[in-house]
C-alpha cells in the first residue's frame, strides 16, 4: 500500500470522530480503572483538529502527524496527551520530508511511534496499555496487512492482562477483565488507517 | 544568599499545590517556586499548558521539578524537552521532596547536599 498526504489526513480524521464518537464509551473505560476522563481529553484534542483542518488542512504529508501531535500535547492533557503526542511526533520524524509511503516505510513511521509511547511511558508490552494494542498492529503491518478481526484479539487479549503500568496499576488484580482505556482508543486509531486505506480483508 | 535554582511543582490537584507552597513558604520565602495543578478549568488532571506556563513564568533557568503522578510526570518530561532551560525531574516524594528542597535552596546548601537528601526520598 502507497501513504499518501490524503490517505493520512483522511486517517487522522477518521480517528478523530471516532473518539469523538466513542467519548463516553471510553470514560466509562477509565472510570473502572482509571480516572475517568480519557474519553474527554481525547475528544477535546480530536475536536481541535477537526476545527483546525476544517479551517486549514494539512499541506504535506509530515503535516498531518506533526499537527496532531500539537493537539494532542497541548490539548490533552493527562497521560494520553503525551503519550499519543509523542507517538505522533516521532512518526512525523520518520517521515521528514516524504510526500508518500511505502509500506515498509509506513512499518518504520508506525514503530518509531510505538517507541515513542514506550519511551514516554516508560512502559513495554504486557503490561496492558497502549503498547498492547500497537505492537499486533505492527507485526500485521509488516505482512502488508491490518484487519479488524487482529484489533479486536489484541484488546480481548489486552482485556485479559494485569495492569502493571499507570493509575490502573493501583488495582492489581482487580484490573484484570477490565477495558484499558488507552488499548481501546488504540484500537480506534488503527481502524480508521483500515478505513482510510485498502487493505484486503475486512 | 538563596541559591539561583528554582522549584517547579506539578500537581493533579490545584489545591494540593496551593497546600505545599503555603507550606515551603515558611522555609523558603526566597526561593523562585512556581507551580501547575489540575487541568485548564482547574478540574483534577494534568495539563500541558499550565505545566509549560509554570516552567516559564520561574525567574530562574535552572529548575528542579516535583510531580505526584505519572501523568504529572509525562507533562512535565514533554515541557522540559521544548523548553529552553535546564530542568532536573526528581522521581522523590512530592510534599517531602519539596519541602526539604525548599529548605536547603533558602539557605543555598551545596548542590551535592541537596542531591544527596533527595536520593534517599526517592520513591518512584
Ligand atoms: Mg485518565
Amino acid at each position: 500500500m502507497i501513504v499518501t498526504k490524503d490517505l493520512t489526513h483522511k486517517w487522522f480524521t477518521l480517528f478523530a470522530e471516532k473518539v469523538i464518537q466513542e467519548k463516553e464509551q471510553l470514560s466509562e473505560y477509565d472510570r473502572i480503572i482509571g480516572d475517568g476522563d480519557h474519553g474527554m481529553n481525547m475528544a477535546r484534542g480530536a475536536q481541535q483538529l477537526i476545527t483546525l483542518w476544517q479551517a486549514v488542512p494539512p499541506v504535506h504529508l509530515s503535516d498531518v502527524f506533526k499537527q496532531a501531535a500539537m493537539k494532542w500535547i497541548s490539548g490533552v492533557g493527562g497521560a494520553s496527551g503525551p503519550l499519543y503526542g509523542t507517538a505522533f511526533l516521532e512518526m512525523a520524524k520518520a517521515v521528514g520530508a516524504k510526500e508518500e509511503l511505502s509500506n515498509d516505510e509506513l512499518v518504520t513511521a508506525v514503530k518509531a511511534g510505538f517507541e515513542g509511547i514506550k519511551k514516554r511511558g516508560k512502559s513495554d508490552i504486557g503490561q496492558k496499555t497502549m503498547l498492547d494494542l500497537w505492537a499486533p498492529a505492527v507485526q500485521d503491518l509488516e505482512k502488508d496487512e491490518l484487519t479488524m478481526a487482529t484489533l479486536q484479539t489484541a484488546l480481548t487479549k489486552t482485556n485479559e492482562l494485569k495492569a502493571t503500568k499507570g493509575r490502573a496499576s493501583f488495582l492489581g488484580d482487580r484490573s484484570i477483565n477490565e477495558v484499558d482505556p488507552g488499548a481501546a482508543s488504540s484500537k480506534l486509531f488503527f481502524e480508521a488507517l483500515i478505513e482510510a486505506g485498502e487493505f484486503g480483508g475486512n | 544568599m538563596v541559591t539561583n535554582i528554582g522549584i517547579v511543582m506539578v500537581s493533579h490537584s490545584k489545591d494540593i499545590v496551593k497546600g505545599i507552597n503555603d507550606l515551603i513558604q515558611q522555609v523558603a520565602p526566597n526561593v523562585s517556586i512556581t507551580y501547575a495543578g489540575g487541568t485548564v478549568n482547574g478540574d483534577i488532571g494534568t495539563s500541558f499548558e499550565t505545566v509549560q506556563q509554570a516552567i516559564e513564568e520561574n525567574t530562574c533557568h535552572q529548575l528542579f521539578a516535583f510531580y505526584d503522578l505519572g501523568s504529572a510526570k509525562m507533562n512535565l518530561e514533554m515541557a522540559a524537552e521544548l523548553s529552553e532551560k535546564e530542568i532536573e525531574i526528581l522521581d522523590v516524594s512530592f510534599i517531602e521532596g519539596v519541602y526539604c528542597t525548599a529548605a536547603l535552596f533558602e539557605m543555598n546548601a551545596d548542590l551535592t547536599v541537596v542531591i544527596s537528601e533527595l536520593e534517599q526520598l526517592m520513591v518512584k
